[in-house]
C-alpha cells in the first residue's frame, strides 16, 4: 500500500428501528485523499458522516482513525482526535462576527476554565488571517456573519473547521445552493486543502465531484455499491443504474 | 490586510462603555438613598436581592439559552442557610427560656423537636454559613446541571424539570415543619454576631453591602461574556451541534453557567433574609421563580444592567398595583410577560437600543451621502449593528 490509511470503516451498520441505514459497510480513506461519496437518496450518506463524528451511535461494527477505536468515543473527543465536520445546511454563528466564528473554533481554550482565561495572541491572529484569506472572507472579518451570503457561509463553515486543522475533514454537500463562479471557488478551496489532510465529500453535482474526486464511492441502500476512480464508476452498469441513469 | 482584533466598539473609551453600569450605579447609590425613606429604600434593597437572580438568568437564558423556572430554590437556600445562623444566634438559652427545651428555635420547640437536628449544628458558625449560602445552591444546581446536560436535556424539558424541583423543594420546607419552620417559615431574626440587624443604621449598611455586591455580580457577569466563554454561551445557544463537533464538551460549560446563576441567585436570598428579616417558602416555589423570570425578560434578557431595572421596575408595579387592585395584579403580570415576549423580546434594554438605532439612522439621513460609499452596516461609529448581541449596550 502506497499511503497510510486513515480511517478505516469496517462491518458498519446502524439500524434504526429494524431499518438498516448503513448496513455492513467497509471504507477506507487514505492520508491526503479527497474521496467522494455519492449515491441516490436515502443511500446513507449523511448517516455514514453521523457516524463517523459521533451524532449517531453505531449499531454494531467498527470506525478506527489512526490507531483509536471511534464507536464507544464522545463527539468532542473524537473533534479532539482530528475529525472535522461541516454540516449540509451552513451552521455557523449567526451573532457573532466573522472574526468570532473562527476564534471560537480555535482549538485552544477548549475547556470551562481554559475559554474563561483565554487570551488572543498572535498566534491565533494569524492564523485566522491565513484562513479567512483561505476562505476568501478576509475583508469581511469585523461582519456579523448573519450578513453573510449563502455560499460564504458555507465557506465560513469550512474555515471553521480548517481552525482545527483537522486530519480528517467530512463536508456534506459543499456546494448546496452556490452559483458557477462559488462552485468553481469552492473546488479551488478543496483543492487547496487536502494538500495536507483526508476529505470526504458527500455531493450530488456531478461535474463537481469529476474535478475534485481522487476517488468516488458509490453508496446504495446503506450498502457499497461501487468504488474507484470517477470513470470506473461511472463505467459501471449497477451504478448507472440506480443513480446516473437518471 | 492586518487583523487588529479591537472592533470600533472596543475602542470607546471605558467610562463611555460603561456608561450603562455607571448610571446604574448611581441611581442605586446615590439617587434611591437619597430620594426614599428608610421603609421604601429597604423596599428597594429587597427587589435589589431579586436582580441577583436576574443577573444569572441573563447568563443561563439571555446569552446560555437555558431556561430555569427553578431559580427561587436557589435562592430560597441561600436565604435558609442565612436564616438559620441568625435563628441560631436569636435562639440563645437565655430568650427562649421559657421553652420547653430552651436554646433551639422557637417553632422546634413548637413541634416537639427536643434536640437541634444535626443538619442545623453547623450552623452556629458564621464562616460555615457564608460557605454553605454558595456552596449549597451551587452544589445541587451542579448535580442537576450534571443529571439533565450528561443526557442532553433541554429546551422546555429542562423548564419543566427545574420547575417541578422547585414545587418539591418548597412542599418539602412546607411539610417538615419541625426542621423548617414551615409555612411560616424563619421568622423573628435579630443579630448577627451581636450586631443587630433591624436598626435603622443596619438597614443602610445592608442596603449598601447588598448593592455593592450586585454591581460587583454585574461586572463579573461583564467579564464572562467578554472572555471566549461568552461568545461559546451564545455558539452553544444558537448552534449547539456546530459547537458540540468543534470539540467542546457541551454539557460542562452549560453545567457551569447554571450553577453561576444558582450561586449568584443564593447571594441574593441571603441579602434578602439579613434585610428583610426572614425566610418562607413563598419565595422558594414556582410563583416566584417564573416572577424572577418576569423580572429578566422585561429588563432584557441580553442586558445584564437591564436585568437589575426589570427587578426594580416590576417590583415597584407590584406592590403599587397589589395594594390598589390586589384582584388584577397576577392578570397584570402575565399580560406583562405576554407582551415582554410578543412585543419587545428583548426587553427594556431592547428597546433604548431600537431607540438610539433609530436615531443614528435618522442622523445618517440627514447627513449628506459621500459619495460611492457602500452600505456598510458597521461604518457608524454610533450605530449599533442590527444583531441583537449589541443589548448590553442599552439600559442606559
Amino acid at each position: 500500500m502506497s499511503e497510510k490509511i486513515v480511517l478505516s470503516v469496517e462491518n458498519l451498520t446502524v439500524s434504526f428501528d429494524g431499518f438498516k441505514a448503513v448496513n455492513d459497510l467497509n471504507l477506507y480513506v487514505e492520508q491526503n485523499e479527497l474521496r467522494v461519496i455519492i449515491g441516490p437518496n436515502g443511500a446513507g450518506k449523511t448517516t455514514l458522516l453521523d457516524l463517523i463524528c459521533g451524532r449517531t451511535r453505531a449499531t454494531g461494527g467498527s470506525i478506527r482513525f489512526k490507531d483509536d477505536e471511534l464507536t464507544r468515543m464522545p463527539e468532542y473527543e473524537r473533534v479532539r482526535r482530528g475529525i472535522g465536520r461541516k454540516f449540509q445546511t451552513p451552521s455557523i454563528y449567526e451573532n457573532l462576527t466573522v472574526f468570532e466564528n473562527l476564534e471560537v473554533s480555535y482549538p485552544r481554550g477548549r475547556t470551562v476554565f481554559g475559554s474563561l482565561f483565554f487570551r488572543r495572541d498572535q498566534l491565533l491572529l494569524d492564523r485566522i488571517e491565513e484562513v479567512a484569506r483561505l476562505i476568501y472572507l478576509d475583508e469581511r472579518l469585523d461582519d456579523p456573519a448573519e450578513l453573510l451570503s449563502h455560499g460564504q457561509k458555507q465557506w465560513l463553515e469550512i474555515g471553521m473547521l480548517l481552525m482545527q486543522d483537522p486530519e480528517l475533514l467530512m463536508l456534506d454537500e459543499p456546494v448546496a445552493g452556490m452559483s458557477v463562479s462559488e462552485r468553481q471557488k469552492t473546488a479551488e478551496l478543496l483543492t487547496r486543502i487536502c494538500e495536507n489532510r483526508s476529505v470526504i465529500v458527500i455531493e450530488h453535482d456531478m461535474d463537481f465531484v469529476k474535478r475534485i474526486a481522487h476517488r468516488v464511492t458509490v453508496l446504495h441502500q446503506g450498502k457499497l455499491l461501487a468504488e474507484g476512480s470517477m470513470e470506473h464508476v461511472q463505467a459501471d452498469p449497477k451504478v448507472v443504474e440506480v443513480y446516473l441513469g437518471h | 490586510m492586518t487583523i487588529t482584533p479591537s472592533t470600533p466598539k472596543n475602542a470607546l473609551p471605558w467610562w463611555r462603555a460603561q456608561l450603562p453600569l455607571l448610571v446604574m450605579s448611581a441611581v442605586i447609590l446615590v439617587a434611591l438613598p437619597l430620594a426614599l425613606d428608610l421603609f421604601r429604600l429597604n423596599l428597594v434593597g429587597k427587589y435589589l436581592t431579586y436582580a441577583f437572580v436576574a443577573v444569572g438568568l441573563v447568563l443561563c437564558w439571555g446569552y446560555g439559552g437555558i431556561l430555569s423556572l427553578g431559580q427561587g430554590v436557589f435562592f430560597g437556600l441561600g436565604g435558609y442557610a442565612m436564616a438559620m445562623f441568625l435563628k441560631l444566634e436569636a435562639s440563645d438559652p437565655e430568650s427562649t427560656k421559657i421553652q420547653s427545651t430552651p436554646g433551639i428555635p422557637d417553632f422546634m420547640d413548637w413541634n416537639q423537636i427536643t434536640a437541634l437536628p444535626a443538619l442545623w449544628e453547623p450552623f452556629h458558625s458564621l464562616t460555615f454559613t457564608l460557605f454553605a449560602i454558595v456552596a449549597v445552591p451551587g452544589f445541587l444546581a451542579f448535580i442537576i446541571g450534571l443529571a439533565m446536560f450528561k443526557r442532553r436535556v433541554g429546551g422546555v424539558y429542562f423548564s419543566i424539570m427545574t420547575q417541578a424541583i422547585a414545587a418539591i423543594l418548597s412542599i418539602l420546607i412546607i411539610g417538615q415543619q419541625g426542621y423548617t419552620g414551615g409555612v411560616n417559615g424563619i421568622t423573628d431574626l435579630k443579630t448577627m454576631l451581636g450586631w443587630d440587624i433591624r436598626t435603622d443604621s443596619a438597614k443602610y449598611i445592608l442596603y449598601y453591602v447588598n448593592a455593592g455586591l450586585l454591581i460587583a455580580a454585574v461586572l463579573l457577569g461583564q467579564w464572562l461574556l467578554k472572555s471566549k466563554f461568552g461568545k461559546l454561551l451564545l455558539a452553544l445557544r444558537d448552534k449547539e451541534e456546530r459547537v458540540r463537533f468543534s470539540g467542546y464538551d457541551v454539557a460542562a460549560f452549560k453545567i457551569f453557567i447554571f450553577t453561576l446563576a444558582a450561586m449568584l441567585s443564593a447571594v441574593g436570598g441571603a441579602m434578602f433574609t439579613l434585610q428583610v428579616g426572614f425566610m418562607s417558602p413563598s419565595f422558594v416555589g414556582i410563583v416566584p421563580s417564573i416572577e424572577m423570570v418576569i423580572f429578566t425578560a422585561v429588563g432584557g434578557r441580553l442586558s445584564l444592567v437591564g436585568a437589575v431595572y426589570g427587578s426594580l421596575l416590576v417590583n415597584f408595579g407590584k406592590s403599587y398595583f397589589s395594594e390598589s387592585f390586589p384582584e388584577l395584579w397576577l392578570f397584570l403580570m402575565g399580560g406583562l410577560f405576554i407582551a415582554v415576549v410578543m412585543l419587545f423580546p428583548n426587553g427594556l434594554a431592547g428597546l433604548t437600543d431600537s431607540w438610539r438605532e433609530w436615531q443614528a439612522r435618522r442622523r445618517a439621513r440627514d447627513l449628506p451621502r459621500p459619495t460611492g460609499a457602500a452600505p456598510a452596516p458597521t461604518a457608524g461609529d454610533d450605530t449599533p449593528p442590527p444583531s441583537n448581541l449589541r443589548a448590553e449596550g442599552g439600559a442606559a
